[in-house]
């Protein structure tokens, strides 16, 4: 068995591990079907200061090795996270990570200063790269300037590990990158969803409801891939891997990309146990290429 | 209740139709428990085009023999390929998913109405079974495009009286079922409905008319089938819902139909 675990700031994690925002919901709902504290991270979903009701029906379409999905960031608001949800999942053993998104620099300092303040939870991703939403989310992390507004602001206001969730939607995501970075963000994750569209031709329309959604699946992984080698290349914060993981392999191809730890997102709609299964594959792997440690594998290529 | 990701075993598969097949699965473990109007997410391997799992809805668990029965109507690739299936081929199955119709001790002695629709008969089939066998009973009214298209008429004919229309009127009374001579005729205390939107819709309205209670399942458009992903929505008292995890049943009343 090799070294599984590493660390992105100051947060340690068992293994590299994680489950992505949005696809994993609060862990509970994946607890009859593997042991939720075998990874190294569950990324909870989308958190926002006030109460979102999230896009009309229809939100999702399946597309070729993927889907595309505009649900719109619903969710109860930060304060019913922390009286109802937080309770329930502070005890389990891995990294219980709140994914934040906002409307304003000011929100998302808001919502994350209330995050801050819960024990149990060691750490905040912030959505900067959110496509589905109209104010904020993507607009925030299309740009210099707006995403180290965000971050700027966060960083005030919370005091644990900050990783901020970047958009592919851009013309050179490293420099995005570097913009969080230089303002005190301690790891980036990529890649948020890319943009796309779906259309119904015999309705002459566009599937979903509010017209465009964000493409996720094993259809994005070449791009995500090579995102995260350029990120890694460009930052000296740890960069955390995603878009279209499903196996063991996959997972591995971005560490060697120079992630040091991987989200797990789309893949879990298939398989509710993908992600230890993930885990036991880069152990397996790992073991049988006489490799000690996961650290001699990330960021080789 | 405790879910599962399970590969089950196909004991057969069965044309009933040129668009409909009855999937029958097994496995050596005794079945999950599973309630009538709940549904199973079933992986489709073998289909490039196909990326999702499909909810599929428990068409009937035959406990004696431990079967799980999937009837299927063949739409797309996914179900096409599920048509394809061959005794012995093993099937994945996430189950059971969504929370059920509510039928209770309370429902005893009452007047209770199963109406459905196309495919939409087949998670009726075991909640009437499952009433006739704790003393309720129940009556069905069942509608299709064609006599063709009535499906599984002589099961339903074992747990109740069986009513039925046509569009075309090959079989029973020519129509929808919302204008079956029985309507007029009988009163009920309770509907429970599958079937296409617009045919639930004209029962909802239904029944809110005469004062009935009324369940209805949904099948909006589904991914994680676990209230994870938040892409299967449906309007409510309660706001935006998954219809995978608070449905698929849904009380008439708690959704924002404008019925």
């Amino acid at each position: 068995m090799a070294n599984l675990s590493v660390k992105i700031g100051a947060l340690s994690l068992k293994n590299p591990v994680m489950t992505a925002s949005g696809t994993f919901g609060y862990g509970l709902e994946f607890a009859d079907f593997m042991p939720l504290d075998g990874i190294g991270g569950i990324i909870v979903k989308g958190t926002t200061l006030k109460p979102r009701e999230g896009n009309d029906y229809p939100r999702m379409a399946e597309t070729a090795s993927g889907m595309l999905n505009c649900v719109g960031l619903q969710n109860k608001g930060v304060d019913y996270f922390c009286e109802h949800i937080y309770p329930q999942i502070k005890d389990i053993d891995t990294n219980m990570i709140v994914n934040v998104s906002g409307s304003s620099p000011e929100d998302y300092a808001a919502c994350a200063a209330k995050i801050d303040a819960l024990e149990q939870i060691p750490a905040i991703e912030l959505n900067i790269s959110c496509p589905n939403v109209k104010d904020g989310g993507m607009a925030f992390g299309v740009t210099c300037a707006g995403a180290s507004s965000v971050v700027r602001a966060v960083r005030q206001a919370y005091h644990k590990t900050l990783i901020v969730k970047l958009s592919p939607n851009v013309t050179d995501i490293t420099e995005i990158a570097r913009a969080v970075e230089a303002e005190g963000a301690d790891s980036v994750s990529l890649i948020n969803t890319l943009m796309g569209m779906a259309i119904d031709i015999e309705k002459r329309k566009k599937v979903l409801s509010i017209g465009t959604g964000g493409l996720s699946g094993p259809a994005v992984k070449p791009v995500a891939l090579r995102m995260v080698n350029q990120v890694a290349k460009a930052v000296k914060i740890p960069v955390i891997g995603l878009g279209g993981i499903s196996s063991a392999k996959d997972a591995i191809e971005f560490l060697m990309a120079g992630a040091t730890a991987i989200e797990i997102g789309t893949a879990n709609f298939l398989d509710p146990a993908i992600s230890i299964k993930v885990r036991d594959g880069i152990d397996q792997w790992l073991d049988s290429h006489d490799i000690q440690d996961v650290h001699e594998i990330i960021g080789v290529i | 209740m405790k879910k599962y990701a399970l590969d089950l075993r196909v004991k057969s598969v069965e044309q009933i139709h040129a668009r409909y097949v009855l999937i029958k699965l097994t496995d050596d473990q005794k079945l999950p428990e599973m309630l009538p109007g709940q549904f199973v997410e079933v992986r489709v391997d073998g289909s490039p085009k196909t990326f999702l799992r499909r909810p599929i809805s428990i068409n009937f668990v035959d406990r004696e023999k431990n079967e799980l029965w999937l009837l299927v109507a063949t739409v797309g690739d996914g179900t096409r390929q599920l048509a394809k299936l061959q005794p012995g081929d093993l099937l994945n199955c996430i189950l059971p998913l969504g929370n059920g119709f509510t039928a209770t001790e309370g429902h005893i002695g009452a007047r209770v109405l199963l109406i459905g629709g196309g495919v939409g008969v087949a998670p009726l089939l075991y909640l009437g079974a499952e009433m006739a066998k704790n003393g309720i009973k129940p009556t069905f009214l069942l509608g299709a495009r064609t006599k063709n298209d009535l499906l599984m008429l002589d099961i339903f004919k074992r747990c109740g009286r069986v009513y039925v229309t046509t569009e075309d009127g090959s079989e029973g009374e020519k129509g929808f079922v919302t204008n079956h001579s029985l309507l007029q005729q009988e009163h009920f205390d309770h509907i429970f409905t599958c079937g296409p939107t617009p045919m639930m819709k004209a029962v909802a309205r239904y029944a809110k008319q005469n004062d009935i209670t009324c369940e209805v399942s949904l099948e909006n458009l589904m991914a994680c089938g676990l209230g994870a992903c938040l892409c299967c929505v449906e309007k409510t008292v309660k706001g935006n819902v998954c219809v995978c995890k608070d449905g698929p049943v849904f009380n008439i009343n708690d959704l924002l139909w404008q019925i």
